[in-house]
């Protein structure tokens, strides 16, 4: 097959391009420059932005002796995610941009190209397994959590629809992240012992808060409890996250001493507004922008409201996966790539969610098989 | 095997066979030129009849070739090294089509040295605007530090009328950027009115990391490199002897064979125009074709990153004629500079060609151009769509 190895210029992807291309693959690897300036988004060597960063990915592709192009992404990258990630949070809610980058960047405008140019589908180091599964005779690419719990990325890689897979190869799924470094060095990849990058990439220096009063104003407002008594004032309501607890800010300790968390954010009114722990817990999850991952359960699809699926849902890129119905609620018919149109789902967890913000992403798995994902729009 | 053409010869041409030969054995030689012993001597000997073969190739003395490591040291060393001595002028003239290794001193003179840059307009073509020049000089020629301009234009291989501009310059130090012009058009210092011109080996068959500055003779210019006092005192360094005389035999062949290898490239060229013009119709060419091996294109429809590739994977190397080293690719200044809009420049590649090739390449390149183009203008349009 003919592949474009996305590459970051980490250890992840320099090996899944390595292993692709010792399979037999045509590669050709290519850095996406996801701003004009590279050194906009982020100084040090630890994120995919710097110049660095790209200096490395080329490194490393001579070392493979793949070709080797970049890519300017950088104004995809701003509309589909640094905009997105800033308008999220600017309507009360707790965007997850890496999920972003995969629907609409790595999967999307790259594969998209990829394919425009006659290549087969795009080759990237995310931890995930991609297999062939058969449901109801339905043979598909489904799409598995990787063996290595602790790196496992199947999570932000749930927005991608049967379509996408099709064209998405993750050849490291099946190999823990140890023993990934220890094949870079065999390799003699230079990255071997390059740090993870674990922040936002366009972040610098991982200050969420400090980069969203930057481009969001500082607007001071109130924070309340859920009985509507001011406890204190906040710098920015975009820059608390629904479930925090630390650094509110308020001047009015409980009487009983127990800790307050953000229980939602209020952008109309910019109000943040804080209670006990309880008050965060959630059983229902309704979400939009509905992907499924192959096939559409049947279970969850038939007839308006009334059947429902069992699986597992996670709210968090390396939270718990938890037990859960689920079934499609209102709006129009499925199409026929796997999105949903307009239609909601509504999911139902067997134990209590604590700290989920609107704007998160809702995956379901069966098993360890991603069955689709959502955005989360409410919680009860 | 996988096919594979060189259409990049403005970035870097092959070494010679005869040249490699002579680098070789000269690598070989004991001895640095400055030393007073019989091997020093004896390298010496050999680096100023390399001197002397290069400065009657390109009608200069021998005393004004001052060796450099690079063609960007010797635009480097004549434009700060003229603005520094012709203080207290600050004004540097210069087209926005420049190379980077004259934009940026220039424009690094501005940012810590006060220089004052005027942009000379160019036309659609690549030539400067006469009129304008002229306007410059009347208000500001005892101002003017110097005048620095490409000979050659290495995206669109435009040569510039230096008698016209000699014309209205006067006694106005002119700098040339002259790196593209040896091999593909006639190029002499004397005749050239120029003070200084700065020239690359490589760039004609000869190895890498030697240059040199043509320099008037009894023009000085303060030096960028302080140490040994080599070449005049202008640019200390040990001699790169090697490097020196393959630069001078790579010259010799050039000018040998120079009639004979422009119209080899004339024909490559002529043929290479009829394919696309055939395969593309709507394909465009930039610049004037004065430097033949020079073959500027815009494919509409198409973004440069993708048919760049395209071609590599096809086995064709060709350029975006932009830099990189920032790791994005810029937009080309010089397709900007002459009034390309962003869509068109970034729909543009540069192929450049000289006599090592030959028509069977360029019927390769037919093969393959349709199915290239189609690819890239797919991939343009998913692009556009996402």
């Amino acid at each position: 097959m003919k592949l474009i190895a996305a590459m970051s210029g980490g250890v992840d992807s320099a090996v899944a391009a390595a292993r692709a291309h010792e399979e037999g693959h045509e590669v050709i690897g290519v850095h996406l420059a996801l701003s004009k300036n590279p050194q906009k988004y982020r100084s040090g060597a630890r994120g995919c932005c710097t110049v660095e960063d790209s200096h490395d990915a080329r490194r490393a592709a001579d070392r493979i002796g793949i070709p080797f192009y970049i890519w300017d992404m950088s104004d995809e990258f701003h509309q589909g995610v640094v905009e997105d990630f800033l308008s999220e949070y600017q309507s009360g809610r707790t965007p997850n941009p890496c999920l972003r980058c995969n629907e609409k960047i790595k999967f999307a405008a790259v594969l998209d190209r990829a394919r425009a140019m006659g290549f087969d589908g795009v080759v990237t180091g995310h931890y995930a397994q991609i297999r062939d599964a058969s449901i109801d005779g339905l043979s598909f690419r489904a799409m598995y959590r990787a063996i290595d719990p602790a790196k496992d990325q199947s999570y932000v890689l749930a927005v991608l629809n049967g379509e996408q897979l099709n064209g998405a190869f993750f050849p490291l799924g099946d190999t823990t992240k140890e023993k990934i470094r220890e094949e870079a060095k065999r390799r003699n990849l230079a990255v071997a012992a390059k740090p993870d990058s674990h922040d936002i990439c366009f972040v610098p220096s991982g200050d969420n808060a400090g980069w969203l009063r930057e481009r969001l104003g500082s607007e001071t407002g109130a924070i309340i409890d859920e009985s509507g008594e001011k406890l204190g004032e906040h710098r920015g309501a975009y820059t608390y996250t629904v479930g925090q607890r630390r650094g509110l800010g308020i001047t009015k300790p409980r009487e009983d001493g127990a800790p307050r968390y953000v229980l939602r954010i209020e952008p109309i009114s910019n109000t943040v507004v804080v209670g006990e722990r309880d008050s965060l817990a959630i059983t229902e999850i309704i979400g939009e922008r509905v992907i499924w991952c192959g096939p559409a359960p049947k279970a969850a699809m038939s007839g308006a409201d009334s059947g429902s699926a069992r699986g597992l849902v996670q709210v968090r890129a390396h939270g718990k996966a938890i037990g859960c119905s689920y079934t499609m609620v209102g709006g129009s018919d499925r199409d026929d790539d796997g999105d949903v149109n307009g239609k909601k789902i509504r999911i139902t967890c067997d134990e209590p969610i604590y700290g989920l913000a609107p704007g998160q992403g809702a995956v379901l798995y069966d098993g360890d098989r991603v069955v689709g994902s959502s955005t989360v729009l409410e919680t009860r | 095997m996988k096919r594979r053409i060189y259409f990049d010869h403005a970035a870097t041409t092959p070494i010679s066979p005869k040249v490699l030969e002579e680098l070789g054995r000269e690598a070989g030689l004991i001895g640095n030129p400055s030393s007073l012993h019989f091997f020093g001597r004896q390298v010496r000997e050999q680096v100023e009849s390399a001197r002397e073969e290069i400065a009657a190739a390109l009608g200069a003395k021998a005393s004004e070739v001052i060796f450099t490591g690079s063609g960007t040291e010797a635009n480097n060393t004549a434009i700060k090294g003229l603005f520094w001595k012709r203080a207290p002028r600050k004004v540097i003239v210069s087209t926005s089509i420049e190379h980077h290794a004259v934009l940026d001193p220039i424009h690094w003179l501005v940012q810590h040295e006060g220089a004052l840059h005027r942009n000379l307009q160019v036309d659609r073509r690549g030539c400067p605007n006469f009129r304008q020049l002229k306007e410059i000089v009347d208000q500001e020629g005892d101002e003017i530090a110097l005048i620095s301009l490409i000979h050659t234009n290495n995206e669109l291989g435009t040569v510039i009328d230096l008698e016209r501009i000699s014309s209205i310059i006067g006694g106005i130090p002119l700098h040339l950027d002259a790196v593209q012009s040896l091999g593909k058009v006639n190029f002499n210092f004397q005749a050239s009115g120029a003070i200084s011109a700065a020239i690359s080996a490589h760039k004609v068959g000869g190895p890498l990391g030697v240059g040199a500055l043509l320099l008037r003779h009894g023009i000085d210019v303060t030096p960028l490199l302080h140490g040994g006092g080599q070449e005049r005192d202008i640019r200390s360094g040990t001699l790169n002897a090697p490097g020196i005389l393959a630069f001078a035999l790579a010259i010799k062949e050039m000018k040998e064979n120079f009639n004979s290898q422009v119209e080899k490239v004339k024909g490559l060229r002529a043929r290479m125009i009829a394919i696309i013009n055939e395969k593309v119709p709507d394909a465009s060419f930039n610049g004037t074709g004065d430097a033949p091996g020079i073959l500027n294109v815009t494919f509409p429809g198409t973004d440069n990153e993708a048919s760049l590739l395209l071609f590599d994977s096809a086995g064709i190397a060709a350029s975006t004629g932009s830099a990189c080293s920032q790791g994005v690719a810029e937009t080309s200044h010089v397709l900007l500079g002459i009034g390309l809009s962003e869509s068109e420049a970034r729909s543009t590649l540069r192929f450049s060609l000289n006599h090592r090739n030959d028509m069977d390449e360029v019927e390769y390149f037919g093969e393959v151009l349709t199915n290239v183009i189609a690819k890239a203008r797919a991939a343009f349009a998913a692009g556009s769509r996402s």
